[in-house]
């Protein structure tokens, strides 16, 4: 059994959440090989060959494949399918955007956002907000799948894999990238992060979210919210955990003026330890946490601060 | 222009799914269900369009059993023009959804499809991107801005890092994310004037397309149970118990 990664990264760094789905994969047994598609990501190509277990390093590098914009990947993956018997990209916008696109054109039902992984051919992944877990078995010849990378320990780094070029596809291609909006911040990556805390429409405006940025700088915490913080404008949309938004599974999760809908448990209650701080003593926040501060945050978050 | 904007009946947002205690799947009988918000906002979306005069007509699609009729029905008093219900009562995967949806563009040659980017029961992510393959169309996926120019739309993404923008030739696929609009209500004069919108009602069978499951479920399973743990009277306490009793911080 062959099966290709394909990496997440941005031309210059691999994102850990590539050595998780290595694992993933690696689980269902067999030859694990990284594809690297970019454009001067020779780099990130040298990085993957380092991951732990790992045969061979594709590398297919252009501009084309720059943003790894789906028409262009589908057009690179697909016909590689000859020699591989599953593809696995983690479930972040990237791989939730480009893999179906494949799935459908090698006629496969794609497995998304796998939690376990029980044979080459099942799987378990969340459903309904992850209020129910559903272990599925694929009757395709091909499987393709996308892997949440907080349910996978990272693959160690010590690997010597070769690194082989491939064409990049040349286009032209129906879509095509105008600009981005990076939100730019020194915090850790909000996945990838050992503590995170995480404001809500309690917050009451995106002024106030700078009493969560200086406790997060104490901490070395990232900063998330729920949607109602980013529906109100508090805080820009990667900042949202939730059902649809990014899944965290950190250390510590504190909680702040977060009410704990159902959608943003989906994204954070795999949480090692949770913190929540509200005033509402009701909010369904405490039934999933560890620590409760029924408090009002304008009062609590100083002193947390203070006592940090 | 056209567009065709498909829609799925799901549980009500607002409802906690409950798993069958013989682990066969998640309880829905006697369950709100309503039209998956993600659907509602490329209703909305579509509507809006239709509003600037943008696109002409809207059409909506359901696959699902009889009662999805109701979900076409909340689309129609949102606005959309007429409803075409692919019926069936079996569990239709996305790869199968993408193929019936395929045939129905095939027929109704829209200039754009506009679809939740997830449905909150399956929450597969596949099925606008699955369609935009089939068709060899380009994709513009978690929309939070759309505009629709001459043969092409300019599209404003979320992602991880922030905001995306592309642009994409037109016919295309847009699917939908959160923040793209706040659809409305339907007002009780619209919701009687959809009562007199058609329906197509149609079988899977009338497109020749084979649903068949590709993926067997074994079991669904509760997810491991959290336990409600204690409250803490102060800051002061809290810190003492992450630093001495967690050992997090």
């Amino acid at each position: 059994m062959a099966i290709l990664v394909v990496a997440e990264h941005d031309n210059t760094h691999l994102s850990d959440a590539t050595h998780k789905t290595v694992t993933a994969a690696a689980k269902m047994g067999g030859d694990v090989d990284i594809l690297v598609a970019g454009e001067n990501a020779g780099d990130v190509a040298a990085q993957a060959a380092q991951v732990g277990g790992v045969r061979v390093v594709l590398h297919a590098d252009g501009s084309a494949l720059a943003k790894q914009l789906a028409e262009a990947m589908q057009a690179l993956i697909v016909p590689l399918m000859d020699g591989y018997d599953a593809v696995l990209a983690p479930a972040t916008t990237n791989g939730k955007n480009f893999l179906p696109r494949i799935a459908a054109a090698l006629d496969v039902m794609q497995i998304s956002e796998i939690v376990s992984v029980e044979a080459a051919d099942t799987f378990v992944r969340p459903i309904y907000a992850g209020n129910a877990m559903q272990t599925v078995k694929s009757k395709d010849k091909i499987k393709v799948i996308t892997v949440r990378p907080t349910a996978f320990e990272a693959a160690k780094s010590g690997g010597s894999a070769s690194v082989k070029s491939i064409d990049a596809p040349a286009g032209p291609f129906k879509s095509a990238f105008v600009s981005e909006e990076l939100t730019k911040s020194d915090r850790p990556e909000l996945t990838a992060a050992k503590i995170v805390i995480s404001g809500g429409r309690g917050m009451g405006s995106g002024e106030n979210f700078a009493m969560i940025e200086r406790i997060a700088d104490k901490l070395g915490a990232a900063v998330g919210a729920s949607r109602a913080a980013v529906d109100a404008g508090f805080v820009p949309n990667d900042y949202q955990v939730g059902q649809t938004g990014k899944v965290v599974a950190p250390e510590l999760y504190i909680a702040v003026g977060i009410s704990g809908a159902i959608q943003h448990l989906a994204g954070m209650k795999d949480s090692k330890v949770i913190v929540a701080i509200n005033k509402d003593e009701d909010a369904p926040i405490f039934q999933v946490a560890d620590y409760g501060l029924v408090a009002d945050l304008f009062k609590a978050l100083p002193e947390l601060e203070e006592a940090l | 222009m056209k567009v065709l904007v498909p829609v799925k009946r799901v549980i009500d947002y607002n409802v906690k799914a409950r798993v069958k205690p013989d682990g066969s799947g998640v309880d829905l009988a006697n369950v709100k269900m309503s039209m998956n918000p993600f659907g509602e906002i490329a209703v909305e979306e579509a509507v809006r369009l239709k509003e600037k005069g943008t696109i002409s007509e809207i059409v909506v699609v359901s696959i699902g059993p009889t009662q999805a009729q109701e979900t076409i029905r909340t689309a129609l008093a949102m606005g959309a023009d007429r409803g075409i219900l692919i019926e069936t009562d079996q569990t239709v995967e996305p790869l199968s959804v993408a193929k019936l949806l395929k045939a129905v563009v095939d027929e109704e040659k829209p200039d754009m499809a506009i679809l939740g980017k997830q449905a909150i029961d399956d929450d597969a992510n596949q099925t606008g991107q699955m369609l935009s393959a089939l068709l060899d169309w380009p994709q513009g996926t978690f929309a939070s801005e759309l505009e629709v120019g001459e043969g092409k739309a300019k599209i404003t993404r979320e992602i991880d890092g922030g905001l995306q923008t592309l642009e994409v030739e037109l016919p295309a696929v847009i699917t939908t994310d959160l923040r793209l609009n706040e659809p409305r209500y339907a007002s009780l004069p619209n919701i009687m004037k959809a009562k007199r919108k058609p329906i197509d009602m149609k079988k899977p069978e009338d497109y020749g397309i084979n649903i068949e499951a590709r993926l067997e479920q074994i079991t669904v399973a509760e997810p491991p149970k959290r336990e409600a743990g204690v409250i803490v009277e102060t800051v002061a306490d809290l810190v003492d118990k992450l630093k001495n009793e967690a050992g997090v911080i």
